[in-house]
């Protein structure tokens, strides 16, 4: 990885989810501990494990959609931990999401179109007038029509909402976007469209990803380097092949060896 | 299905910009809504029920054929269909038909008003403990419960007592007494709401907790709120006039169904049903058109059924 920079960067990531009683704290669920790993820039970084690892939390911890319990986040030189809300939300231009439920991604009362204008204007990257020209150029190209900016999210399939989310989180032209499981509720064939999809956007864009994922050879086929999540702690990370033809724990052979083929696409 | 997905790309029209235009004119939310609601046949009804009910209402003073409060005590407790008198008259010989044209003066304002009035407190409290819960809305929704344990009447009662008795004092102590209710409602929909991704990717876009409540969340918690608060308003109007009853609301001998209602249940086992049956017909009617106009106010606001 000579010349490249780290973008993303995660130091001791630890998050504890305590249940609220009446009388205080009831008790608490350690959901992720000493989570360390950098994302360089360009690169796509997989975050491997499964169900229930830790992953999504890790991922929204990174983007401080969930606060941290103790840990350090930084983004291209900032300490995404201690920003103020103010520079937060600046900050949050440059980082995008996109989610795994495609159903709830949206909100069912408003029309697409203008969920996918919402980071536009609110980083006002464009005249007002412009950025509806610029949603129907972003909507076409994920593979969409202009007309459907109108639309209501119900009236899309998932692989389209899919789409959709996509749009969204490029909409504030971000460097950096987070893949919560970008496909797991897809069929397959949609699932490839949507990796090529992301593979091609990523091209143009020079983006970074972090791609969530439960499977192995997804994986394989979009990152360059990745690290393998079990019970909220890192057990395993280096270069995917390594991690496939060297799997140093026990963690990591399991998940190859539930892996019954490569992946097709 | 996969299919079309990509082939959608290959007929997008050229001339995006103005089928665009032309899709938001035809589309326009206001008109989606209205053409949705005009749809649902009981709405429309319903509308038209309470738009007459109120119409009478206003202007009773012409369409009355007799004074509302003046008795005539040789024809008292005469049935339906007395010369001269429709409905017939109550227990102090007073027509029927004039004394329910000038009710709907009281009975349909004390249906509407304090759910009006309570609906905004509700929906802020409701949406603030929702959204930041934590302790601070776990404490407002323990309060709530505290007065749901008092019974409504009783509440109802203690507050138009200490604000003294009148129209005005009674429809506060019933808005007052409805909005832990309420309010219970919109934090039940907004909890579930604010759990859902889009209220963290528009977080993920920068937006504020005001644009999140404001722009997010309140679109989405209004429908459950407004199916409960017009389900509440006919429970008002009887409401009301347990109050009154109780010498704290419309102070007789004003007419008001319910109050009308209440008054003929002393002549009921005389014989004479139709005094209470009346207006209680009258104040079914209302209550079964405010909740389906409800109900229809509901399906305008949800995007599956505008575009169906
Ligand atoms: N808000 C929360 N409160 C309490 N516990 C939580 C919360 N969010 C997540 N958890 C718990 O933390 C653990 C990790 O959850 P997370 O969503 O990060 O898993 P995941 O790896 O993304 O799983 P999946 O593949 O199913 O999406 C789970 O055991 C979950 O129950
Ligand atoms: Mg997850």
């Amino acid at each position: 990885m000579s010349g490249r920079d780290v973008l993303v960067q995660a130091q001791d990531l630890r998050k504890v989810y305590a249940k609220p009683t009446l009388f205080g704290t009831g008790e608490e669920f350690v959901a992720v501990q000493g989570a360390t790993f950098d994302v360089l820039r360009g690169e796509t970084f997989g975050l491997i494990g499964e169900s229930g690892s830790g992953k999504t939390t890790i991922g929204r911890m990174l983007l401080r959609l969930v606060e941290p319990t103790s840990g350090f986040v930084g983004f291209d030189g900032h300490d995404v931990t201690r920003l103020t809300p103010k520079g937060m939300r600046r900050l949050r231009q440059r980082m995008q999401i996109v989610f795994q439920d495609s159903g709830s991604a949206f909100n069912p009362r408003r029309a697409v179109g203008e969920q996918v204008a919402f980071p536009m204007r609110q980083f006002d990257l464009c005249p007002k007038n412009e950025v509806r020209d610029r949603v129907v150029d972003l909507l076409e190209h994920v593979g969409l029509r202009a007309d459907q900016a109108d639309r209501y999210p119900h009236e899309f399939s998932g692989g389209q909402r899919q789409r959709l989310g996509i749009a969204r989180a490029l909409a504030s032209e971000p460097e950096f976007l987070l893949l919560d499981e970008p496909t797991s509720a897809l069929d397959v064939s949609v699932q490839a469209q949507i990796l090529n999809l992301l593979q091609q956007l990523q091209e143009e864009r020079h983006l970074t990803m972090l791609l969530i994922t439960h499977n192995l050879a997804l994986v394989q086929h979009m990152c360059d380097r990745a690290a393998v999540l079990h019970h909220g702690e890192l057990v395993e990370s280096g270069p995917v092949d390594d991690i496939f033809h060297k799997p140093q724990n026990e963690v990591t052979r399991r998940l190859l060896d539930a892996v019954l083929e490569p992946v097709a696409a | 299905m996969t299919s079309t997905t990509l082939g959608q790309k290959v007929v997008s029209p050229v001339a995006a910009g103005d089928t665009v235009a032309a899709q938001i004119k035809s589309r326009s939310r206001p008109a989606l809504m209205w053409r949705a609601l005009r749809r649902d046949k009981a709405a429309v009804v319903s509308i038209g029920i309470l738009v007459f009910l109120t119409l009478v209402a206003v202007f009773a003073p012409l369409l009355a054929p007799y004074d509302p409060l003046d008795g005539d005590a040789s024809q008292r407790l005469e049935g339906i269909g007395t010369p001269g008198h429709l409905l017939g008259l109550d227990g102090q010989g007073r027509d029927i038909l004039s004394r329910l044209i000038y009710g709907g003066r009281y009975s349909l304002t004390v249906a509407v008003l304090p759910v009006l009035a309570a609906a905004p407190i509700a929906l802020l409290i409701g949406m603030f403990a929702g959204y930041f819960g934590g302790r601070t809305g776990n404490a407002v929704m323990r309060v709530l419960d505290v007065l749901f344990a008092f019974p409504v009447v009783l509440l109802a009662i203690a507050i138009a007592a200490v604000l003294g008795p009148g129209l005005a004092n009674v429809m506060l102590a019933i808005g007052i007494t409805m909005v832990p209710y309420m309010a219970r409602v919109v934090y039940t929909a907004t909890v579930q709401e604010s759990a859902k991704e889009y209220v963290e990717a528009a977080r993920a876009a920068g937006a504020t907790q005001a644009q999140i409540l404001r722009q997010q969340l309140m679109p989405n918690v209004m429908s459950p709120l407004v199916v409960y608060g017009t389900s509440l308003c006919g429970l008002m109007i009887v409401l009301a006039a347990g109050l009154s009853f109780l010498g704290v609301g419309v102070t007789p001998p004003a007419p008001d169904w319910g109050v009308m209602t209440s008054d003929g249940r002393s002549v009921l086992l005389e014989g004479y049903g139709h005094v209470a049956t009346i207006p209680g017909l009258v104040i079914l009617v209302a209550a079964l058109a405010f909740n389906l106009i409800g109900d229809g106010i509901r399906d305008a606001l949800d995007p599956h059924k505008q575009t169906s």
